[in-house]
């Protein structure tokens, strides 16, 4: 027995799937001197991972999540664990067999073989199933059962067997020490352990542990309910764990997966439980274990009384095994992985379940090592992606109630939260609201989608504005959006900004730190800007946006809502601590105003009365030639100090305006005034996110820009690189040297019409871009053609995707297939590239 | 002057041995309020243990007669018990706790309508025989205890088991012979016939108990477990975990729920030591725990511990001892 | 064939058992609640009776209005009819639930006739206090064995089994009788789903009882003191063989 140390390079804080996983995935990246605690018995400490059904469904619309469960999956394959038995979703309703061809689609991407079931087929594979109430069903061949606490064992063993890692189990962790910011040591029952690195992998109890520290991992408890049911004939003469397909019936939110010769069901329809992990029992109070609680049975009824509808013989069979079981959810249903905001080498790899959790094993344990994952770009799960107010327990208990029932939900990519809405608005809010905006929310700001006071615009452009003859692809979207985009081509538009944020760096080690971190010469003359990626020491993608220089050293870098938390971690993360460089989050303080259009600059020049040397009111000179694009420069409208920064996103001629938060409303009351002659309107998000933006080609964080692509790759990268060092030069150089094995595309529609002769439009969520003949399209380093984003392009009076495309395919002309609903569409390559399919010259915003 | 009654609990004369730790107690309880301990044998059969009672200090041995009293009968015992009770009027009556003494007391409590305290493991030390007696009794089958108060004039108790050993302290003793007359009413209940042990020892009386928990994984497992017993004279248990799968009968089974037992040794295999498993096991004299798990209950509260795979060290602790005995 | 049995709601076995900081009352905060173990084997005897005699179950439990739950528990699993005796404190003491038990059993006996048979748990799994069947039987007038660890009927007699140390016990009462189960006597079977949805339809009576408070009187709970060990590890894996037989030969065990 070894006696417990005083010191470790890491200590890894729960010994589930992820803690195992993550140990072994350590050991093999070379990690020497770790210490693994769990403050329950091994093997089964009594986490989520011990009462787990265990079973993998691999077909997941989100890619990072479908490409992190197929590296699971691809681990228990390794280590002999994965049972494979097949599964199938079966629909009850005519909406669910509608989400099966999605389902199709998204298999395709992702390469998992999957097919459509008739309700006879599927008896044939479940003879105990009610067919007359199944629509139909979706199979998937290589659905499994694996053996969660077997595989992580034998990972954490391998770590022992390594010399790499000692093993502590009952010793619970009573406190966290930090120092400068930065995890010092953990404190357990066991003794006092100094640490570089400490890693919380203890799923539900995870928000505790890091509170301990100062840090928040936003997660809650909840239960998920399932009993065992047995025994039954039938499962008991197939003598197998699993002989038949596990049943997903979608529409009760409910499974049914055999286990011997009993019947698990488990249950996503009750109402949300939630229970703070502080009251959480500890496994000597717990009668099976901390996350094995009892039933409450009255939420379980009417799901037996479902299951039974599915399964006759379920009625009968005995309830031998009950529980209210526990497991993590989080506001947004995605992992929490990453350093955490608060405390240096503090890492989170919580709010995982079993089907990935042997991938983001690995992906931490990359992250860790590399300073950024391979496996796969972490950038919906990365724990700096929260904002203050996401990370309170209300906000978290708000969306996981809210989300809860959507875990089998049919969830649109363009679906809006209902809770916790109006967190923040801009002091635009009420005149929008007086236009009659629809507002989209862009992580707590309500952003106006589109307006409806702009709905007369739809009869002046009535081709452009055809309603979309399919209720999905007309959720969430508006004709009008088409409407303010050809407007504004035509006039002048207004766009509220003011969720973006805006990070102040001053000092005299500003301009060094900013050249540190990213791509581009930061170092402009005063007044000017620059346009960079930030990328991972892999040269792949960390953040793209815009930085002003507003003084010498004071640079103001610009970026986008869904991105600022990250970026701003990422920032301070690698920020000097000498004291040389000030960091300022300007975001609450700023709000932003975009005038953009043919009329912008009239607009403008009315509006923008500046002192001259008499101290008189005078106007500006805005021309191009005076003020040209790029550059940033202080004035006064209507008396009120601003910025105006000449700059589009939309491919137009004008400016970002930004002022302090409580002179927003008389900016905008100014400007609406000054573009009142010139036809100014106000232009909703679905202009400026997606139809002005891919006529441009303009590329999005998260969406074209991952940290699986390079700069060059997505036609980013600049004809030079600047001298000073930065993050990912090393890689970004050696890019650039080869020749690239996927390029960036725009892709155009042929032909919109299925095989009803229904006009469909791809929504943007991975739909594969195939060959003619129907085939996936997969580079050189393994990485899929997909739909990044997908949108009308009214002024080029047709309809875009964009998408990766390997240098066989990447050929202006070239005829492809798109895959949406589990049909196809034929497509032609309009760009390679980043030159814009409008205004290819960008003679719109720059003359 | 008041006096403490201790029930005896034998079976055709052959004393429980928990009467004379119940006696041991009583003894105490009596010197401690200035009376006599007196004790009481129900039917002639238990004549001839009035010698073992007063060398454990009982003064007065009180012998129920009546011809029906040969076998134990849980209503004609209690009849009888209440009748001297109620002819003695004792401050205390002190029964132990045994399946029969638990039921006894009860008996007699309920036909004098007063109030029982079961399974005390203390008594008040400042009772001086007036007033409640306060107590410390053991609820949850030992998980959890009851300081209560027994408020009536005549205090029905019961010992706990292995809470106090026997001591002898020999005093001359006086036997008074009580023919009772019982109603037909209480004379159904009496054992009818009985199914003679004829296997040796029982899970409550083996000296070596080999039990097994969770881990040993199926019913099949337990097999090593026999042969080590087998090989010990002893006998295999189980923890509830164990029942409830269906690998092994509910008789094997040691804890709250199923048999107390107190064996000289008690080897644990693959039991986590869950404290509705650890009351049964508690009063055994030596415990060795064979577990993978060095922090598992069992472990920290066992005197000895072998730290492994039960399937491996079982047959290897079978083997070793063959081994011997063959050499 | 009328059986009635007296069932317990009692917090759910296997976890430590807390207790509230004033000491009187355990801490539930953590605990499921099930019928007390002995009952539910009392319930699954009355039920294979009535399978094998016809009849019918009757279940009655005396405590909070949540003891419900258990009631419909046991309906779930073949029990007919379901009376609650609503209190309002967590407990009574065993003679004012005994009282109260055969008050009503008496007024429900008046107006249906007669239970052949009333069963009882040998002892509840929480306050464990051996008494409360044995003294409803006396005031019911019934001839009341507990221990049971086997319950057949036979000419008109109930034959219970029970284990003593001498052997397997049998004794014969006339009915009507009243018998305290142990667990060990059949191995309960669980709910079915169909079982438990149509015990959610099932009228629980409510029949309030009135009766006095008896002598035993708790005044605070307690732990048991922690038993500390100084555990000695003879040994790892089965390399601890020979030291493990030394000791035994040392305990006196191996000749």
């Amino acid at each position: 027995m070894s006696e417990f140390p005083t010191r470790a390079k890491c200590v890894v804080i729960g010994a589930g799937i992820v803690g195992n996983c993550l140990v072994g995935h350590l050991s093999k990246l070379g990690w020497t001197d770790m210490v693994l605690i769990d403050k329950g018995p091994l093997p089964n400490p009594g986490g989520s991972t011990g009462h787990a059904s265990n079973f993998i469904f691999p077909t997941d619309h989100n890619k990072e999540m479908a490409l992190l469960t197929l590296a699971s999956q691809q681990q228990y394959v390794e280590h002999g664990m994965n049972n494979t038995c097949g599964g199938i979703e079966v629909a009850r309703t005519p909406e669910r067999l509608e989400e099966f061809n999605r389902r199709m689609t998204s298999a395709k991407s992702w390469g998992i073989d999957a097919r459509l079931l008739t309700p006879a087929q599927v008896k044939e594979l479940v003879p105990f199933i009610n067919e007359k109430i199944v629509l139909g069903g979706f199979y998937t061949p290589s659905v499994s059962v694996v053996d969660s606490l077997q595989t992580g064992t034998l990972m954490r063993e391998s770590a022992v067997k390594a010399g790499h890692l000692k093993v502590f189990a009952n010793t619970e962790v009573t406190g966290m020490e930090v120092e400068n910011g930065t995890i010092k040591a953990v404190t357990t029952t066991k003794g006092r352990i100094e640490a570089e690195y400490v890693v919380i992998a203890c799923g539900v109890w995870s928000p505790r542990i890091a509170e301990m520290a100062g840090a928040t991992i936003p997660l809650t408890p909840a239960v998920h309910q399932m009993a065992d049911v047995g025994p039954i004939d039938i499962l008991q003469k197939s003598n197998a764990e699993v002989a038949y397909p596990i049943i997903r019936d979608m529409d009760t939110f409910c499974y049914e997966r055999q286990t011997a010769g009993s019947m698990e069901v488990g249950s996503y329809a009750h109402r949300a439980i939630f229970m703070h992990p502080d009251d959480i029992p500890s496994n000597e109070e717990s009668a099976l274990s901390p996350t094995e609680l009892p039933l409450t049975q009255d939420d379980f009824d009417p799901q037996m009384e479902q299951a039974i509808e599915l399964m006759e013989m379920l009625g009968d069979a005995e309830i031998k095994y009950a529980i209210n079981g526990l497991l993590s959810l989080t506001p947004d249903a995605m992992p929490v992985l990453g350093e955490t905001v608060e405390v240096r080498n503090l890492w989170s790899a919580a709010a995982v379940w079993i089907k990935e959790g042997p991938g983001i094993a690995q992906l931490v344990a990359e992250w860790m090592t590399h300073g950024y994952p391979h496996l796969c770009d972490p950038h919906s799960s990365d724990i700096s992606r929260f904002y203050a107010h996401e990370r309170t327990e209300h906000h978290i208990y708000a969306r996981c109630d809210e989300h809860f029932n959507k875990t089998y939900g049919i969830v649109h990519p363009r679906e809006q939260w209902a809770s916790q809405r109006d967190m923040r608005r801009s002091p635009f809010w009420p005149r929008e609201k007086e236009l009659g905006a629809t507002f989209f929310d862009a992580r707590g700001w309500e952003r106006p989608q589109w307006f409806a006071s702009n709905e007369h615009l739809t009869k002046k452009f009535p081709e452009a504005c055809a309603p979309r003859e399919h209720e999905w692809d007309a959720r969430w979207w508006s004709p009008i959006t088409n409407a303010e985009h050809l407007q504004m081509r035509e006039s002048v538009g207004m766009v509220d900004l003011t969720a973006f944020n805006e990070f102040d760096f001053t000092g005299p080690g500003a301009m060094a730190f900013l050249q540190y971190v990213c791509v581009n010469n930061v170092d402009v003359p005063v007044g000017r800007s620059v346009y960079t990626p930030l990328l991972t020491p892999g040269g792949g993608f960390r953040g793209d946006l815009t930085i002003m220089r507003l003084a010498a050293d004071h640079f103001r870098v610009i970026t986008g809502a869904f991105d600022g938390g990250r970026d701003k971690y990422w920032f301070t993360r690698h920020m000097p601590t000498d004291g040389s460089v000030t960091f300022t989050d300007m975001s609450s303080s700023l709000c932003t105003i975009g005038v953009w259009g043919p009329n912008a600059e009239k607009t403008m020049a009315k509006a923008v009365r500046n002192l001259d040397a008499e101290k008189r009111l005078v106007p500006t000179d805005v021309s191009q030639a005076a003020f040209p694009y790029g550059s940033v420069r202080e004035v006064l409208i209507d008396g009120v100090p601003c910025w105006m920064f000449r700059i589009s996103y939309v491919g137009e001629n004008g400016w970002e305006v930004y002022t302090k938060m409580e002179h927003g409303l008389r900016l905008w009351d100014s400007i609406a005034e000054a573009g009142r002659e010139f036809g100014i309107i106000p232009v909703g998000m679905g202009v400026y996110a997606v139809t002005g933006r891919i006529e441009k080609g303009y590329r999005l964080m998260g969406a074209e820009l991952e940290s699986e692509y390079t700069p060059v790759e997505a036609g980013l990268a600049r004809p030079k690189v600047k001298s000073a060092d930065f993050i990912g030069k090393a890689a970004y150089l050696k890019a650039r040297d080869e020749k690239p094995v996927t390029t960036m595309c725009t892709l155009e529609i042929l032909d919109h019409r299925n095989a009803k002769g229904m006009k469909r439009f791809p929504t943007g969520g991975n739909e594969p871009i195939l060959t003619k003949d129907g085939q996936r399209i997969v580079d050189a380093k393994g990485r899929v053609s997909r739909v990044t984003t997908a949108g009308a392009a009214p002024s080029l009076g047709t309809y875009l995707l964009m998408a990766y495309l390997p240098p066989e395919h990447a050929v202006e002309g070239n005829e492809l297939r798109v895959m949406y609903m589990n049909e196809l569409f034929p497509v032609r390559v309009a760009r390679v590239g980043s030159t814009p399919l409008f205004d290819p010259t960008d003679a719109r915003m720059k003359s | 002057m008041s006096a403490v009654l201790v029930v005896v609990d034998h079976d055709r004369g052959t004393i429980a041995p928990a009467s004379l730790g119940a006696v041991t107690a009583g003894r105490a309880l009596a010197r401690q309020i200035g009376g006599e301990l007196h004790a009481v044998t129900i039917g002639a059969g238990a004549d001839a243990l009035a010698g073992v009672l007063a060398a454990h200090g009982a003064s007065t041995v009180h012998q129920v007669h009546h011809a029906a009293l040969v076998d134990y009968g849980p209503e004609a015992w209690g009849e009888a018990l209440a009748a001297v009770v109620r002819a003695l009027s004792p401050a205390v009556v002190l029964g132990c706790g045994t399946e029969r003494g638990h039921e006894v007391v009860a008996q007699a409590a309920a036909r004098l309508d007063a109030p029982a305290a079961m399974n005390c493991t203390e008594f008040d030390e400042s009772f001086d025989g007036s007033g409640p007696l306060k107590v410390v009794r053991a609820r949850w089958g030992g998980s959890l205890m009851e300081q209560a108060e027994v408020d009536a004039a005549v205090r029905f108790v019961t010992l706990a088991n292995h809470v106090v050993e026997p001591s002898e302290a020999p005093v001359a003793h006086a036997t008074t012979v009580h023919d009772v007359a019982l109603p037909d009413s209480v004379l159904h209940s009496f054992v009818r016939d009985r199914v003679e042990r004829t296997a040796g020892v029982t899970l409550a009386t083996a000296p070596v108990v080999v039990s097994g928990g969770r881990g040993v994984g199926s019913a099949e497992a337990f097999a090593p477990l026999e042969e080590l017993a087998s090989l010990l004279g002893g006998v295999v248990g189980c923890s509830r975990a164990v029942t409830n799968n269906g690998w092994r009968n509910h008789a094997d089974q040691v804890g709250q729920t199923g048999t107390r037992i107190a064996p000289d040794v008690y080897i644990a295999c693959g039991i986590s030591g869950a404290i509705q498993h650890w009351v049964g096991a508690m009063a055994s004299k030596n415990i060795i725990a064979i577990n993978t798990d060095k922090d598992a209950n069992i472990v920290t509260k066992a005197g000895y511990a072998v730290i492994g795979d039960l399937h491996k060290v079982v047959p290897a602790i079978s083997a070793e001892i063959r081994r011997r005995r063959g050499a | 064939m009328r059986i009635l049995v007296c069932v317990k709601r009692v917090p759910a076995p296997g976890a430590r058992i807390n207790i509230t900081a004033d000491g009187q009352a355990v801490d539930t905060a953590f605990l499921g609640f099930t019928v007390s173990p002995h009952e539910e084997c009392a319930v699954e005897a009355a039920v294979q009776l009535v399978e094998q005699h016809g009849g019918e179950v009757t279940v009655l439990t005396l405590g909070p209005a949540e003891a419900e739950e258990q009631l419909r528990t046991a309906v779930s699993v073949g029990a007919a009819k379901a009376v609650l005796v609503p209190i309002d404190a967590s407990d009574w003491d065993p003679q004012r639930t005994a009282r109260a038990i055969a008050t009503v059993v008496g007024a429900i006996e008046a107006q249906d006739g007669a239970f052949d048979l009333v069963l009882f748990g040998n002892e509840s799994a929480d306050s464990c206090g051996y008494q409360v069947g044995i003294r409803a039987a006396l005031s019911l007038g019934r001839p009341m064995v507990n221990g049971a660890k086997g319950l057949e009927i036979e000419d008109g007699h109930a034959v219970v089994k029970r284990e003593a140390d001498a052997g397997i016990e049998r004794y014969r009462l006339p009915m009507p009788a009243a018998v305290g189960v142990k667990e060990g006597i059949n191995l309960p079977r669980y709910p079915t789903m169909k079982g438990r949805l149509a015990s959610k339809k099932a009228e629980v009576v409510r029949t309030e009882a009135q009766a006095g408070e008896g002598g035993l009187r708790m005044v605070q709970l307690q732990r048991p003191p922690e038993r500390v060990s100084n555990v000695q590890i003879i040994g790892t894996g089965p390399e601890a063989a020979p030291a493990v037989v030394d000791l035994l030969v040392e305990l006196g065990v191996m000749s």
